[in-house]
C-alpha cells in the first residue's frame, strides 16, 4: 500500500521534472514526429482492425438486444453514442498502451540499462528533454488521433454490418446518429477524454522506462506494469471524466 | 530501416488521416450543434411538469427547435418554470404560441410541444409562454376516473 504510494508519488514528481525540462526548439519538431511515427502510424493497423470488429459486434449485439424492445431503429444512436463517448477513446488507449506504450517503455528502459541515459548526460544533453518531451508530446498527439481513426472504423463497421448483413437503408441508419449526437456533448467530449488518456499512456510508458531496473528483467517487469498501470489508470480517470463532463 | 524523410511525411500522413476523420465525424456524425449553438431564451409555467428534464427536445410540429434548459419552481406562485432554448433560426414564433407537455408514445421521453398561434408579434428573448398544457399524471388521471361518479365536473 504505501509502497504503492509511493510509486505514484515518484510518477508526480518524474512528471515535473519533464515538464518542467521542456524546451522548444527546432530538432524537437523532427524527432517528435518521429515519434508520432513510431507511436502513432504505426499502431495504425491494430486500430483501424479492432475498430472496424468492434463496430461489427456492438451493431450484431444492440440490433439483437433493441429489436427485443421494437427499437431497431435506435441501433445506430447507440453506437454512435457508445463510440465516440466511451469504447473509441477507452478502447484506443488501452491498445496504444499494448502497442506503442510498451515499446516507448522497453525502449527506454533498455537506454537505461545500456547506460546510453548516463552518456547523455555526460555529453551535457538532457535526456529528458531528448528522450522523455518528444515521446510524452507523441503519445498526447497520437492517441486522440487514432481514437477518432478508431471511431471512424468502428462506424464503418456498424454501417457494413446494418446495410450488407441486415439489408437497413443507410440513409435512415445514418440520420437517426446524426440527429440524435451532439456535437458537443458527445463528439467533443469523447475528443477531449481520448487527450487526456493519450497524455496518461504516454507519461506512464516513459515513467516505467525512466525508473525500470537497469537489468533485462527489470525492463521486462517495467513493460508489463505499464500495461496493467495503463488500462486500471485509464478506466478509472474515464469515471472521473464522465461524472464531470455529464 | 526507414529514412528520416520517409519516416516524418509517413507521419505527416497519419496525422492528415486522423484530421480528416475528426473533420468528417464533426461534420457527418452528429448534429454539428445546430440547436445547442445559438438561440434565444423563453420561459413557460405549468402546474405539473411530470418527469420533464433539462436537456429534453423543444419541439413544433414534430420538429425539435430547441432544448429544456432549466427547470425549476417558483417560491411564490409555486408552480414549475420550464426555460427553454430556441434555435435562432425559428426567430419568428407567435407571441401567443402555446406550450404542452407531451410523451413520445407510451413509454417515451417527455418533452415540450409548441404550437403556433396567430398573432403577428414574434415571441422576444426572455419572453413567457402564457397558454400552457401540464403533464398528464398517469396517478392522477386514473383517480380522475375511478372517482369520476363521485366528484362532480
Amino acid at each position: 500500500m504505501l509502497s504503492g504510494l509511493r510509486e505514484v508519488g515518484r510518477a508526480v514528481l518524474f512528471l515535473g521534472q519533464a515538464i518542467s525540462r521542456m524546451r522548444l526548439n527546432k530538432n524537437q519538431v523532427g524527432e517528435t514526429l518521429r515519434q508520432i511515427y513510431y507511436a502513432g502510424a504505426r499502431s495504425l493497423v491494430i486500430i483501424v482492425t479492432c475498430g472496424f470488429f468492434v463496430g461489427l459486434v456492438l451493431t450484431l449485439q444492440t440490433y439483437d438486444t433493441l429489436t427485443r424492445f421494437g427499437a431497431a431503429d435506435a441501433a445506430s444512436t447507440v453506437l454512435a453514442l457508445s463510440l465516440f463517448r466511451e469504447l473509441g477513446p477507452v478502447l484506443t488507449a488501452i491498445l496504444f498502451a499494448g502497442r506503442a506504450g510498451t515499446s516507448i517503455t522497453a525502449e527506454i528502459g533498455l537506454m537505461r540499462a545500456t547506460e546510453q541515459l548516463d552518456a547523455l548526460d555526460l555529453m551535457a544533453i538532457d535526456p529528458m528533454e531528448r528522450i522523455v518531451q518528444p515521446r510524452l508530446i507523441a503519445g498526447l498527439i497520437a492517441v486522440p488521433a487514432l481514437a477518432v481513426i478508431f471511431n471512424m472504423m468502428a462506424l464503418l463497421g456498424g454501417v457494413f454490418f446494418a446495410v450488407f448483413v441486415m439489408g437497413n437503408d443507410p440513409v435512415s441508419f445514418w440520420g437517426n446518429m446524426q440527429n440524435s449526437v451532439e456535437f458537443g456533448r458527445d463528439f467533443l467530449h469523447g475528443v477531449g477524454k481520448s487527450i487526456g488518456f493519450g497524455f496518461l499512456a504516454a507519461w506512464l510508458a516513459v515513467y516505467f522506462g525512466w525508473s525500470a531496473k537497469a537489468t533485462g528483467e527489470g525492463v521486462a517487469l517495467a513493460t508489463t506494469q505499464t500495461v496493467i498501470a495503463t488500462a486500471i489508470s485509464v478506466l478509472i480517470l474515464d469515471f472521473v471524466l464522465s461524472a464531470f463532463m455529464l | 530501416m526507414k529514412s528520416s524523410n520517409q519516416i516524418e511525411l509517413t507521419a505527416g500522413i497519419f496525422l492528415a488521416l486522423a484530421i480528416a476523420a475528426l473533420v468528417f465525424l464533426a461534420l457527418q456524425a452528429t448534429d454539428r450543434g445546430v440547436v445547442s449553438s445559438g438561440g434565444y431564451q423563453i420561459s413557460a409555467t405549468f402546474t405539473n411538469i411530470g418527469g420533464l428534464k433539462p436537456k429534453a427536445s423543444v419541439s413544433m410540429g414534430g420538429v425539435t427547435i430547441g432544448t429544456v434548459e432549466r427547470i425549476e419552481l417558483d417560491p411564490q406562485t409555486f408552480e414549475a418554470r420550464v426555460y427553454m432554448t430556441i434555435s435562432d433560426a425559428y426567430s419568428d414564433l407567435p407571441e401567443d404560441t402555446s406550450a404542452s407537455i407531451l410523451t413520445a408514445g407510451i413509454l417515451g421521453d417527455q418533452y415540450v410541444g409548441l404550437e403556433p398561434g396567430g398573432s403577428p408579434v414574434p415571441l422576444q428573448d426572455g419572453d413567457q409562454v402564457l397558454l400552457t398544457n401540464s403533464a398528464m399524471v398517469l396517478e392522477q388521471m386514473i383517480s380522475k376516473y375511478l372517482l369520476g361518479g363521485d366528484s362532480q365536473e
